[in-house]
Formats: structure tokens, C-alpha cells, sequence
């Protein structure tokens, strides 16, 4: 009864290996939305004001959609135009990736540009030049500023991959739903436990990346 | 009437006044008289700005007393909330209510606190703006007004409330000089009207000007008072000597090698 | 395309619109009065009340919608507390809304300058007056548009909600998608609908980034 359903069976491997789905959505997207974003990110600061245009249209697009209607669109979309059925946790990868890479493009922009102009000057006056500059002062220094801010992004990651479900993706609440489901006869308040049990475990995955974050700020900020 | 002794309008006893181990006030006493402008002069950090905050309970006092004529002890037999109707304070920074236009700042507290109609209170407030020379700013934003500006607005919001007494808290020290004098004048006239006052400045002609009484502070202590005659030509203590000395430039000079 | 069944659609669309518009709208005032009351909570420090709301921000920012949903509407509804998914929703809305609005409002009282408090004291006002107004005011005009950013947030996230077949704008397309198989003309109209309700809110969010940061050189 009440929290026992969780040892019965093989239900608490179960619950687990969705979390393994989540975890790998998201630590697959964090990890090429941090390439690309940072890419993008100094693609952003270029002063061509075409490529500055487009690219803060890509950050508007991808701020004003809702996130499950970006994943419906690719999901349903590609399947309609292409004939292909995407796996639902590509599908996700590829839109959470679209999405973080934008994000952390304008992380990663305002990092750099809001190191003080001096600085870089100062390194000039130096003789380093501009790459050696970016690598030696803007690169480190834009990294500590980014940091919370990627961790955060990565947290978010975890909570949105909650919608994968609603694509068919096997993580976790999914599997919680197939364990209420069939525990229907044998345990009717199962919905509760489980569901609150994984409201806990997104709570004891998250809050630590939050405070580990809130650590990192602090210190750093000496 | 001859020279009787008039009861102080504020009497402060004893006044002690900690931050944490520090402690900003040491022992102060002081007797303010009915219609008299006190001056208190001092080095930064010798408590005078935290001195008046005290009077008027943004700062809470360790031990002493403060009384206010017919209303008694502050803070014990007035509450502090209505001790403020009868002390204003003007502060070095305007602090006017930004999201309100400037009829609306000097309306507030006569409207909200003391309950006053607002046809009343304009009229009053009419008759001063009139007189500090904005009335044609009646309606106007503070982000519209410069800061000599402002502060004569500041100055007339508290005078609305009626008080007895005036706080003013280096009150031009923000200002750019050419704006001093428009407030320093607002003021003297106040004195000439008979407002009693307790203001801190660092402006020395003014206070000599403005002041029945000057009181020169370090430390946290009350080192000499005087009024202002003999107190800038004669002062009595060494400390008050090296704080008025500091103030003429001419007799000092720099002399590098001397200091070696 | 087939733009006779786009425009048939509409109507439904329509509907739909109406229907996501109320939970945002529902769900963001809530969220404005709880965020509110965390805010001063927090920032006045008000003893016996900061555990809960650190609680209950922590609990709200790091679990996804989805589950705090799921668990209103399918858990409580197996101990006898059964809400419909409208209800469900906003509950779950102003749940996430409430944090973030707190700390949207959090940071616009700190951001008022204790000489403004000082200086309404100072006129025999009293702390409760004070706040009512001069720091309230000031505090929000300071936050609107971070208050703008979470209610664009929120409106965004009524999406979550056709997850317990509340009939809002996502539910409806899916619906046609799965109905009807009309899966293009569908995603067009679901992104045409959802750019016509938000694109408004995010355009009048810069004008109030705008508007505020040229009041504060002005101040």
C-alpha cells in the first residue's frame, strides 16, 4: 500500500531508467547547446548588422514559441513533410538543442560584451593580438560569467524533458503512468505515490544543481 | 519679561548611541530653545549626522533621554510615529517620492497622517511653494527638477506637517554650488521667521550666518559650544582650533620635505 | 494546405485562444498575490513565515509543471479531492507562477533606496502607511517588466496544461492532428494563434524595459 508500490516488482529499476532517459536528453542537449551557443554566442558580437539581425530573430523565435509547440512541430511536422518518424528523444534533443543553443548564445554574448572595454584595450596596448586576447582574457574570465547561467539552463533542461512524455518518450513519468496503469486493481491510490515520488526525484536532482550553482556564483564572486 | 529661564522646547540627556562595539555617541546633553537654530559642526564621523537621526527615531537610542516640550519623553511617552509630526527632517539626498508629482510628495503626510483636508493643505502648500519661488512647478515630476530645486521642495513637504522643530542633514552637501545658495537662502529665512532648527553643514559662512548657537562635536562627544562670533574667531578647545584650521587654506601649506 | 479546412478551423482556434487566455489570466493575477506576499515576507523578514516560502520556492522552481499537474489533478483525485483540469491548471500555474513572481518582486523592493523609506517616516508616516504609499509603488513600477517576462512565461506554459485535456490551444491542435490527420494545417494555425496572443505581451515588455530605463536616468 501507499509508498510499498514503489518496491514491488521491478517498478523502482523502472522509474530509474526513465530518469536515465531524462538524464540523457538532457545531458546530450546541454552538451551541444554549450558548443553551439557559444559559437553563437560570438557570432553575436560581430558587427555586421545583418548576421546581428538574424540571429537575434533566432533568439526571438525561440523565446516566443512555446516549447511543447516546437516540439510538436518537429515531431509531427517531420514525420508529415519528410515521411520519416523521429524517434521522440531525438526529436527532443534536436528542438532542446535549437533552444539552448540560443540561449546560451545570449549568454555566452552578453559574458563578452560586458567585459570592460578596457580590459580588452589594455591587452592590446600589450601587443596580443585579437585571438590571442580572446583566449587569454575574454575566454576565461566570460566562462565564469556564463557558468551559473548554463547550469541553470541545464536544470531547465531536466524539468522540460518532462514533455517528452507527451511525445511517447519512455522517461520517467511516462513509466510512472505505465506503473499506475497497471496497478489499477491492486493499487488505486497509486497515482498519488508515484506521482509524488517523482515530484521528489526531480526535486533531489534539481535543487542541488541550483544550490551547486549558487555556490559557484559566490564564490567567484571575489 | 526679563531673562527667565525658559524651559527647552528639546532637552536631550545623556545620550548614548552604539553600533555594535562602536560607540557613535558618547554622553551627548543639549538644550534647544524655543525659535534658536543650532548649528553642529564636526569632522566626518564624529556623530552628527547620527545625532539628529536620533531625534527624530530612525536611530534607536542605547540610553538618555529625549523630551520634547508638552509632549514628554520620546519614544515613551510620544511614540516616535507621532514625535515626526512635530520634528521634521530633510535629508542630504531630497528623497523625494519619484512616482509622485510634487503637489502629491508635499500632500502625503498632512493628508495621510494627519488627516487634513486637501483643499487646507494646498493652500498651505500654495503659499510655500510661492515663497521658495516654485509654484510653477507645482505639478512637475522630480526628475524634472534639479537639485537645488528638489531640495527646496523636500524642505517645504516637511514644513507642511507644522513642525515644531526642523532637522536638517547637510542638506546642500549634494548640490552643485551654484544651487547652494537657492536652499542655504530658504533656510535663513526659515531662521528669520523663527523656526527652530538643528542643522549639520560644512558650510561655514552660512552657519556663521544662520546660527544662534554653534555646537562643535568629535567622537561621538559635545566638545565646546559657543556662539558663532567667538567660536570662529575664538575657539576655545585644540580640537575645535585644528577642525577650523583645516578649513583655511590659505595658512597651510604643503610642504613635502617637511613631512618626511 | 488546406486552407477552406484552416479557415473552418478558426472558430475552434478561437475558442481555444479564449480558454488559454483565462488560465494565463487566472493564473497570473495568483501568482502576483502570492508572489507578493513571499516577496515581503522575505525582504521585511518576517519570523516563522521564511521557512515556508524558501521551502516553497525551492519546491516550486526545481519540479517541472508536468508533474506538479499530474499530481493535482490524477494523485489528489485518489484520495477524494477530485478538480477538474481548468482548476488543476491554474493551481499548478500560480504554483510555479508565485515563485517566480516573488523574486521578480523581491528584487524590485530592494531596489528602493532605504532614504525613501526613511524620508516617508520622517514625514510621521507610518511604516505600514510607508509601505502602502511610497515603497509598494515604486517597487512595482521597478519590476513590471520582470513581472512581463514571467506572465509571457506563464502564458507560454498553459501549453503544459492540454496534458489533463483542458481544451486550450495545444489540446485543440493535437486533437485535429490526431482526429483529422490535418497535421500542417493544424501546426499552422496553432503557431499563428499562439504569435498573435504573445507576440502583443512581448512587445509591450520592451516598451516597458524601455520606459524604465529611461525613467531611471530621468530620476
Amino acid at each position: 500500500m501507499g509508498l510499498g508500490i514503489l518496491f514491488q516488482g521491478s517498478n523502482f529499476e523502472r522509474l530509474l531508467g526513465g530518469l536515465g532517459v531524462t538524464a540523457e536528453i538532457a545531458f546530450v542537449s546541454v552538451f551541444f547547446a554549450c558548443i553551439l551557443g557559444v559559437l553563437l554566442g560570438i557570432v553575436m558580437t560581430s558587427r555586421n548588422k545583418i548576421i546581428r539581425f538574424w540571429c537575434r530573430f533566432y533568439l526571438e523565435v525561440v523565446r516566443i514559441i512555446p516549447l511543447l509547440v516546437l516540439l510538436f512541430l518537429v515531431y509531427f511536422g517531420f514525420a508529415k513533410w519528410f515521411n520519416a518518424h523521429l524517434d521522440g528523444v531525438l526529436v527532443c534533443i534536436v528542438v532542446f538543442v535549437f533552444w539552448g543553443a540560443a540561449e546560451m548564445g545570449d549568454l555566452v554574448r552578453g559574458a563578452l560584451t560586458s567585459i570592460e572595454k578596457h580590459q580588452v584595450e589594455a591587452a592590446y596596448a600589450l601587443g596580443l593580438s585579437k585571438m590571442q586576447t580572446f583566449i587569454y582574457i575574454l575566454l576565461p574570465q566570460s566562462l565564469k560569467r556564463v557558468t551559473p547561467g548554463a547550469i541553470n539552463l541545464f536544470t531547465r533542461m531536466v524539468k522540460t524533458s518532462s514533455l517528452a512524455m507527451l511525445i511517447g518518450v519512455l522517461e520517467v513519468i511516462k513509466v510512472g503512468q505505465q506503473i499506475i496503469e497497471t496497478s489499477l486493481f491492486t493499487d488505486p491510490s497509486a497515482a498519488l505515490w508515484i506521482y509524488g515520488v517523482i515530484f521528489v526525484l526531480y526535486f533531489v536532482i534539481c535543487y542541488p544543481l541550483s544550490l551547486f550553482s549558487k555556490y559557484l556564483e559566490s564564490r567567484w564572486e571575489n | 519679561m526679563g531673562k527667565l529661564e525658559i524651559m527647552a522646547l528639546l532637552e536631550i540627556k545623556n545620550l548614548v548611541k552604539n553600533y555594535g562595539e562602536v560607540t557613535a555617541l558618547n554622553g551627548i546633553d543639549l538644550s534647544v530653545k524655543k525659535g534658536e537654530v543650532v548649528v553642529i559642526l564636526g569632522p566626518s564621523g564624529c556623530g552628527k549626522s547620527t545625532l539628529l537621526r536620533c531625534i527624530n527615531g530612525l536611530e534607536e537610542i542605547k540610553s538618555g533621554e529625549l523630551t520634547l516640550q508638552n509632549y514628554g519623553k520620546l519614544g515613551k511617552d510620544i511614540s516616535w510615529v507621532e514625535v515626526r509630526q512635530h520634528i521634521g527632517m530633510v535629508f542630504q539626498s531630497y528623497e523625494l517620492f519619484s512616482h509622485m508629482s510634487v503637489i502629491d510628495n508635499i500632500l502625503l503626510g498632512p493628508m495621510k497622517v494627519q488627516k487634513r483636508k486637501r483643499e487646507e493643505v494646498e493652500k498651505q502648500a500654495d503659499e510655500l511653494l510661492k515663497r521658495v519661488g516654485l509654484y510653477d512647478r507645482k505639478n512637475a515630476y522630480p526628475r524634472e527638477l534639479s537639485g537645488g530645486q528638489k531640495q527646496r521642495i523636500a524642505i517645504v513637504r516637511s514644513l507642511c506637517m507644522n513642525p515644531e522643530i526642523m532637522l536638517f542633514d547637510e542638506v546642500t552637501a549634494a548640490l552643485d554650488p551654484e544651487m547652494v545658495r537657492e536652499v542655504l537662502d530658504v533656510i535663513l529665512n526659515l531662521a528669520k521667521e523663527g523656526m527652530t532648527m538643528l542643522i549639520v553643514t560644512h558650510e561655514m559662512g552660512f552657519a556663521r550666518q544662520v546660527a544662534d548657537r554653534i555646537v562643535f562635536m568629535d567622537k561621538g562627544e559635545i566638545i565646546e559650544q559657543d556662539i558663532p562670533e567667538y567660536f570662529f574667531t575664538n575657539p576655545k578647545t585644540d580640537r575645535a582650533k585644528a577642525f577650523l584650521n583645516i578649513l583655511n587654506y590659505e595658512s597651510r601649506g604643503t610642504d613635502y620635505e617637511q613631512n618626511i | 494546405m488546406n486552407w477552406q479546412y484552416i479557415w473552418n478551423a478558426v472558430p475552434r482556434f478561437i475558442d481555444a485562444t479564449l480558454l488559454t487566455l483565462n488560465l494565463s489570466l487566472w493564473s497570473i493575477i495568483l501568482s502576483m498575490i502570492i508572489g507578493v506576499f513571499c516577496a515581503v515576507v522575505l525582504v521585511y523578514k518576517i519570523r516563522g513565515l521564511q521557512g515556508f516560502v524558501k521551502a516553497y520556492i525551492e519546491l516550486s522552481r526545481n519540479t517541472p509543471l508536468l508533474i506538479q499537474v499530474f499530481f493535482l489533478y490524477f494523485g489528489l483525485s485518489k484520495i477524494g479531492i477530485k478538480l477538474d483540469g481548468f482548476t488543476c491548471g491554474i493551481i499548478g500555474l500560480a504554483f510555479l507562477g508565485g515563485s517566480y513572481m516573488a523574486e521578480a518582486f523581491r528584487a524590485g523592493l530592494e531596489a528602493v533606496s532605504k532614504g525613501q523609506i526613511e524620508s516617508a517616516l520622517s514625514l510621521g508616516l507610518t511604516s505600514r502607511q510607508a509601505f502602502r504609499y511610497v515603497i509598494f509603488p515604486q517597487a512595482f513600477a521597478i519590476s513590471t517588466p520582470a513581472i512581463g517576462a514571467n506572465c509571457l512565461f506563464l502564458m507560454k506554459e498553459t501549453s503544459v496544461i492540454s496534458a489533463i485535456a483542458v481544451a486550450e490551444l495545444m489540446f485543440l491542435a493535437k486533437d485535429i492532428i490526431g482526429m483529422d490527420y490535418k497535421t500542417n494545417e493544424a501546426l499552422f494555425l496553432l503557431v499563428v494563434f499562439y504569435l498573435i496572443i504573445l507576440l502583443p505581451v512581448s512587445v509591450y515588455i520592451r516598451y516597458l524595459e524601455r520606459r524604465l530605463r529611461r525613467a531611471k536616468y530621468g530620476a
